[in-house]
């Protein structure tokens, strides 16, 4: 028997709703209907009263769950996408992120965000925002890659007083299995190497991370050995995972799914490069999505986003250096 | 609803202390003794200190606005707050971390505004919803006043639909004061009163003269009193004029000379006086003694917050997480 992605992040909210009375959902169509994706299919019979169908109003989805956790609550928040995050922007960095700098008390809220392109799904229904949150002083946010991941990943939010923005790639959903649930118990805060190697990294997150492992096998026929650094939450960022991996194999290319202009990969190569220039041989690559909104036909969306030629270009360009 | 003489007593002696206070942070600002801004509720107390007054802290939670320091007042909030984060008092409730009126303790059911219209009104509903969900809402109520402009914004709208759509027992008062900043009221919505919305969102709406503290009481009292009963949210709006600039940054030029001198124009604060007095609530006298109360203890609260030391950048932590993570990750 096999555990997807989706069904681990619904174990998960089973589990917490379960062991936790300070839990409840909150979102779009989640209670009898299961959420857009069925992520929470069943709780709402399962747990009366503790998962709630909400109106489209993202704003004040987030105004809500912040009330909410002032009174003691840990409110979990399905943003149907995380696209339509960006109506609750403003109560996601300036009420949340700011609320413990500015008046000592935490709010621990959890917001899930169906995040990253899938065929056909469009400009508005495929945005990657890890690196616009992770901007603002205040949120954690994390972009679990595997089904333990996802699973463990999500439990730990909730016990975290700090927001969290759980950014889960759709893409992974029911693509993505694993035999079961179980993990190598690492925390938020802490990479992980998906995949060892010697020649080069590449530090990526989320979908990306399967993409590079899939480039990084193609490589190996041609004696590359290149190693992957999953970095599982980008704010707060595994600088000393990811320096110790270039430490080794004196290459770079960080690798994302977002749009191009700054974000996690910017940050990835500008602190390596100021923690680390003496590590590198060669000068540090980033390879992201181009800089169109996401297309919607199913061909400009794949050559849209980096794909394991696109990464295996981006890594034979590195390793020629 | 009728008003009894003691409410209208500690509403009136709220109004007043905010009056002074505020006068005197107006004081501050011009000899340059508090930076950022100076936001007044000049003009805007009566109806500001029978919302707080209506409000039980420690049952009810409160959300206020720029222009709420009566309500402050009244809800029971200590001067020496006021005064520290104008002044940037390390031992204030923001630390120097925020300032003015963006400060709050929610601990006590009186969470921070940020500047941002319209987004404090889903976060009091999320209070009460988590009342409900606790079993600990048993009558209480949340309030929070918004001004004639964030009635144009989308968290306004979200928020109260929001509330309504969940049966929440949240009282908002809209104080119209005719701008929002310089925006007057024609430029900022197309219908001819506020409450006209409130049928809209399906909760119940009242229209009052923001000027008159006797007439804010009944109607904030009537709304505080159906939303306790399980009335569901309930909308109130007070018709007034702000009797400053939008900060003391501002001269108000653009408010025309026929406002002021209109029926909105008056001074609640005289009015409320008037009615005291009038009703034997209150002697004159009595009136006086209070106001020099109200003097004293801002002179306190100034020299207090004033001897205390500001905010250290050298020992200021710099972390916005309360979460410690490994110090090598970043």
């Amino acid at each position: 028997m096999s555990v997807t992605y989706i069904d681990a992040i619904r174990e998960a909210q089973e589990k917490v709703l379960r062991e936790d009375g300070r839990v409840f959902l909150y979102g779009q169509d989640i209670a009898r209907f299961g959420g857009a994706f069925k992520a929470t299919k069943g709780l709402a019979e399962e747990f009366p009263g503790r998962v709630f169908d909400c109106p489209i109003s993202e704003d004040a989805m987030i105004g809500l769950a912040v009330g909410a956790a002032i009174e003691g609550m840990r409110p979990i928040i399905e943003m149907q996408f995380a696209d339509f995050s960006s109506i609750a922007f403003n109560q996601i960095v300036n009420q949340a992120a700011t609320h413990f700098y500015r008046t000592g008390m935490p709010v621990p809220i959890v917001v899930r965000l169906p995040s990253g392109g899938t065929p056909g799904s469009g400009p508005f229904h495929s945005q990657s925002m890890e690196g616009i949150y992770a901007q603002y002083p205040g949120l954690v946010v994390v972009t679990p890659a595997t089904v333990s991941d996802a699973y463990h990943m999500l439990i730990e939010s909730v016990k975290l007083d700090d927001p969290v923005l759980f950014f889960e790639h759709k893409f992974l959903y029911r693509w993505l299995k694993a035999k079961s649930i179980n993990g190598d118990g690492l925390p938020i805060g802490q990479a992980r190497i998906a995949r060892p190697g010697k020649h080069a990294t590449v530090v990526t997150y989320s979908a990306m991370v399967h993409e590079a492992v899939r480039a990084a096998d193609r490589l190996q026929a041609d004696g590359w050995e290149i190693e992957v650094v999953d970095l599982r939450s980008v704010k707060p960022l595994d600088l000393d995972t990811v320096l110790a991996s270039v430490a080794r194999t004196g290459r770079l290319l960080a690798l994302g799914e977002a749009f191009p202009w700054g974000g996690v990969t910017a940050e990835v190569v500008a602190k390596v490069t100021e923690e680390g220039f003496h590590l590198l041989d060669a000068p540090p690559q980033r390879l992201n999505a181009r800089d169109t909104p996401v297309p919607y036909h199913p061909k400009l969306w794949a050559a849209h986003r980096p794909t394991p030629e696109s990464i295996c270009e981006a890594l034979r360009k590195l390793l020629s250096f | 609803m009728p008003v009894d003489g003691d409410f209208l007593r500690e509403a009136f002696r709220s109004m007043l202390r905010a009056r002074i206070l505020e006068n005197k942070l107006s004081s501050l600002y011009k000899a340059g003794k508090i930076v950022g801004g100076v936001y007044l509720g000049r003009g805007q107390e009566a109806i500001s200190a029978a919302l707080g007054a209506s409000l039980i802290q420690g049952k009810d939670c409160y959300a206020p606005l720029i222009r709420d320091q009566a309500g402050r007042t009244a809800f029971g909030e200590a001067m020496i707050d006021c005064t520290r984060t104008y002044l940037g008092s390390v031992e204030g409730p923001m630390r120097g971390r925020d300032g003015n009126i963006h400060r709050g303790r929610p601990e006590m059911g009186m969470p921070a505004m940020i500047s941002h219209l319209g987004a404090q009104v889903s976060v009091i509903a999320g209070m009460l919803f988590a009342k409900r969900l606790k079993g600990t809402l048993d009558g209480s109520v949340g309030a929070t006043s918004v001004g004639d402009g964030a009635t144009s914004t989308g968290a306004f709208h979200e928020g109260l639909n929001l509330a309504a759509v969940e049966k929440l027992p949240l009282v908002i008062v809209v104080a119209n004061n005719q701008f929002a900043y310089s925006t007057p009221n024609h430029r900022q919505f197309a219908c001819g009163d506020l409450v006209e919305r409130a049928s809209g969102y399906g909760v119940v709406g009242y229209s009052v003269d923001g000027t008159d503290l006797l007439a804010c009481a009944g109607v904030v009292g009537e709304a505080v009193k159906r939303a306790r009963e399980g009335g569901g949210p309930q909308m109130v709006v007070a018709h007034l004029l702000r009797l400053a600039g939008h900060g003391e940054h501002d001269d108000g030029s653009y408010v025309p000379s026929s406002a002021r001198t209109g029926h909105y124009g008056r001074d609640c604060i005289e009015v409320a006086m008037r009615q005291l007095v009038e009703a034997g609530y209150a002697t004159v006298d009595e009136i006086f003694s209070w106001q020099e109360e109200s003097a004293e203890e801002v002179q306190k609260a100034v020299a207090q917050a004033q001897q205390e030391p500001s905010p250290d950048p050298y020992r200021e932590d710099w972390t916005a997480l309360s979460t410690k993570f490994p110090a090598s990750t970043t």
